[in-house]
């Protein structure tokens, strides 16, 4: 079938291995290669505890990419296909959640611990969201830049249960004149002189009723490298404020100069968060919202369709949480459009699947998909360029061919 | 069912449901522990491959530097911008002497 983006063969290491008579639990922790289309792309794919085999970005800190055709599968990621990011190589693998808690404290009234229990006994809600890493694609940048070398794998759609972040800072009395809420989870440094990863939201957003302390993904407990027992989900915004294994929140009076905020995860401040390629921002900005995007997921880059058949395009489109509007899909290579059906509506903050009938003669095709939010945001055609590789949204292109 | 008697406010609240407490809370608090897989990556050989190894993999494995673009942007100034960002940004205990040493291995091997 046609449904692969990354192509996956056989690893050369395993089968030398084999081949000079290694016994089988000497072999490489891996059998399979990934092979992501863009210079270096070359990944181990590699069973991780709770995790089907994914895509080995790094071992440690472990950062882990989902095969692409998951999404052709699955409006939901399953869970033990979903992204794995991790910045600091101390991650908590031993986790009792009879003692873990969650710290509330700083400009409140009541600081206060919770266990899991009492998390879990409040009213609970539930949404469905994509969270994206905001380097996703990196490895597509032109010219390149510096940083995790991602496909388009580190994106993933799942149903988050858990309490509101409204209603723990409610219990807790926030106090006049507090401005952000910073967030720490449980993974830490190897050295203390490597700065802690903690990331804030404005006290306005953490208050919105959306943001959310999540136990549950798609029904079960979160796994272990999604950040078990319990993760920060923040609806339309990039993955490096979910903060996993969260435990402790607190309310400041000030902007808070960490550096995973003051320093890292930075875009341009300007109309399109970006620059000319090569060169530095004049000011930036915190990473924000998701830009919106869209993908084809049942054909690859390179595959040979059926001539003179009807056949279905199909794929995924998001945004930032306005919701997607509409699907364009060009066979021309972006001289004509034509709207796609929409699927069924999860969500504003969800993956929201789309098809488009298609019938080619025999030729080569640039197949491109292209979404316009409710919001009126539409993907650019021509890729957007900042230093960091972050917010890539750009219209996709698949080349095929009809025979 | 609680759940469907509050499917309807769904509309209301965007998409969030409310899902009352369902009595289960606490029950399925079992304790976890796991091991990561062995690392897949180990630093090619080269010159000071030792120093290397010593100075960089207390806080990340080798596929940190295997996985960077390749190309004259990523030569000689991007590896030294590196190993500045290590020391700088994430505090790590590398000697001086030790710091043209790992630059050297790091634009000859990759």
């Amino acid at each position: 079938m046609i449904d692969r983006r990354s192509l996956i063969k056989h690893s050369g290491a395993a089968i030398a291995a084999l081949s000079a008579g290694m016994t089988a639990p000497s072999l490489r922790a891996f059998a399979a290669t990934a092979v992501l289309p863009f210079e270096n792309g070359e990944r181990p794919l590699v069973k991780y505890p709770q995790k089907r085999p994914m895509i080995v970005l790094t071992s440690r800190p472990p950062q882990l990419e989902t095969p692409f055709s998951v999404f052709n599968a699955n409006v939901i990621t399953p869970n033990d296909a979903f992204f794995v990011r991790y910045h600091l190589a101390d991650v908590p693998l031993n986790i009792d959640p009879n003692v873990f808690s969650v710290e509330i404290k700083g400009k409140v009234d009541k600081p206060m611990k919770l266990s899991l229990a009492d998390i879990k006994k409040m009213p609970a809600v539930d949404i469905v969201a994509v969270n994206q890493c905001s380097g996703n694609s990196r490895g597509f940048f032109k010219p390149r830049v510096a940083g995790g070398q991602l496909g388009n794998g580190a994106m993933g759609n799942a149903r988050w249960k858990g309490v509101p972040l409204k209603t723990i800072l409610d219990m807790a009395g926030v106090q006049g004149g507090a401005r952000q809420v910073t967030f720490n989870g449980l993974d830490r440094p190897v050295t203390d002189k490597t700065p802690d990863f903690i990331k804030a939201l404005n006290i306005d957003h953490a208050r919105d009723g959306e943001v959310m302390l999540a136990y549950s993904m798609n029904g079960t407990d979160l796994p272990v490298l999604n950040g078990f027992p319990l993760r920060l989900v923040v609806p339309g915004y990039y993955g490096t404020y979910w903060v996993k294994h969260l435990n402790e929140i607190t309310v400041i009076d000030d902007v808070f100069d960490g550096f995973w905020m003051k320093t890292a995860y930075r875009i341009p401040d300007n109309d399109c968060n970006c620059v000319e390629p090569g060169t530095a921002p004049k000011a930036t900005v915190p990473i924000n919202r998701f830009k919106v995007r869209s993908f084809i997921t049942n054909v690859a880059d390179g595959a040979t369709l059926k001539a003179r058949t009807r056949s279905t395009l199909k794929g995924i489109a998001f945004d930032g949480g306005t919701g997607i509007k509409a699907v364009a899909v060009s066979i021309d290579g972006g001289n004509t459009w034509a709207q796609a059906k929409l699927g069924a509506d999860l969500g504003k903050y969800s993956f929201r699947e789309w098809q488009m009938p298609v019938r080619l003669a025999v030729g080569e095709y640039d197949l491109k998909v292209r979404a316009t939010s409710k919001g009126g945001e539409v993907q650019p055609i021509e890729p957007l360029w900042n230093g960091a590789g972050y917010l890539r949204n750009v219209v996709e292109t698949i080349r095929v061919k009809a025979a | 069912m609680i759940r469907s008697a509050v499917v309807a406010m769904t509309g209301l609240a965007g998409l969030m449901v409310i899902v009352c407490g369902s009595g289960l809370a606490g029950v399925d608090a079992t304790p976890i522990s796991y091991k990561l897989p062995n690392e897949t990556a180990a630093f090619k050989p080269g010159p000071n491959l030792e120093i290397v190894q010593n100075n960089c993999t207390a806080c990340h494995s080798a596929d940190y530097v295997q996985i960077q673009p390749r190309g004259p942007k990523f030569k000689r100034d991007f590896w030294q911008s590196e190993v500045t960002k290590m020391i700088k940004v994430y505090g790590a205990p590398i000697n001086e002497a030790d710091v043209g040493k790992i630059v050297d291995y790091l634009e000859q091997t990759y």
